[in-house]
């Protein structure tokens, strides 16, 4: 995170040092372009507040836990996909659930969708590629995703 | 019609914070776990998108349309999916930030197949989280987790770039 501010603030530094004007036409543009995404992410965040208190992470980490691993991976995949977590939680209750003997299969798919599909980021991904594209994009990285775990799952041994 | 469904949806973000703000004054607790999701999720992104923003402005005044369309452009090869791949690897946050990262690249002249490889590589290749990952779930994990899904992700973004450039499509500004 604080390696973002050092970057913004040395490239803005850098930037208003070789040329002020430039620079204040960049940060109308990021203003402007801010503004106008903002009821998108206001949407986005309003699904992921409601879903997140339907799906908490200790319904996810019942369900991945106790299940035959073909099931886990559907389950897995299912809640990657609606859910959206920041890594700084994400990866620690993989690291809890790996401890609990939940196989890598179903974690490797629940972090891939996770990262790839973003279900309640569709209000946001639609504003700039449109519903189609968005719909088409979300589709083939789930079908990523599940290629990942079944990869992860044969290597580490838990396919068969 | 557009503006009809302009009307109602903000009618349902007026319904949805009267719900919170009620909830918080009665003490439901269903509504105030949903207040907090909302608080603590705008809190995280407050944190990102200002950052990312300013860059994506300074992107824009800087950086030249013609290097854009040398690098990442009809005529690039294939060296264009390393550098969007490392330009994904230094993405903070998630898929969020490299929308509209994805809609300057556009202007800017970039091919859409290297767009999608980096919107899927932002996804999947960011450093800082790849690094957070390995240490809870192994370095074994996260190697095979990158060497599946990045060829997957740039031949999926292959032929979605091309499907979409034979129909002319444009990534939109996001309104």
């Amino acid at each position: 995170m604080y390696y973002l501010y050092f970057a913004t603030g040395l490239a803005l530094l850098i930037s208003i040092i070789v040329d002020r004007k430039k620079t204040l036409t960049a940060i109308k543009i990021s203003y402007k372009k801010f503004i106008n995404i903002i009821p998108a992410f206001l949407t986005m965040l309003i699904l992921v507040s409601i879903v997140l208190f339907f799906i908490p992470d200790k319904m996810i980490s019942d369900y991945l836990g106790n299940n035959d691993k073909f099931i886990g991976v559907i389950l897995a995949s299912f809640f990657g996909s609606i859910t959206l977590m920041p890594g700084f939680i994400a990866f620690p209750l993989c690291g809890i659930l790996l401890k609990k003997g939940v196989s890598y299969m179903v974690l490797s798919a629940f972090t891939t969708t996770l990262m790839m599909v973003g279900i309640l980021t569709y209000p946001v991904e639609k504003e700039y590629f449109g519903v189609k594209v968005t719909i088409i994009r979300n589709a083939i990285s789930f079908f990523i995703a599940i290629i990942v775990a079944l990869s992860i799952g044969f290597f580490f041994g838990e396919l068969l | 019609m557009k503006m009809q469904n302009k009307h109602i949806k903000a009618l349902a973000i007026a319904i949805y914070f009267v719900f919170i703000v009620s909830s918080f004054v009665i003490g439901f607790k269903p509504g105030k776990q949903i207040g907090h999701n909302f608080l603590s999720f705008s809190i995280e992104m407050l944190k990102l998108l200002p950052c990312a923003f300013i860059l994506i402005g300074l992107f824009e005044v800087w950086v030249k349309k013609e290097s854009v369309e040398k690098h990442l452009g009809k005529d690039s090869g294939a060296i264009g999916y390393v550098w969007v791949i490392l330009l994904a690897g230094t993405t903070v946050g998630g898929l969020y930030v490299a929308f509209p990262v994805a809609y300057s690249l556009f202007k800017k002249g970039a091919r859409l197949s290297f767009i999608f490889t980096y919107i899927g590589a932002s996804a999947i290749c960011r450093v800082p989280m790849t690094i957070f990952e390995s240490s809870f779930m192994g370095i074994t994990f996260s190697l095979i987790r990158l060497i599946v899904s990045i060829p997957l992700v740039i031949l999926s973004s292959v032929w979605l770039g091309n499907y979409l450039e034979k129909r002319n499509y444009r990534i939109m500004e996001g309104k």
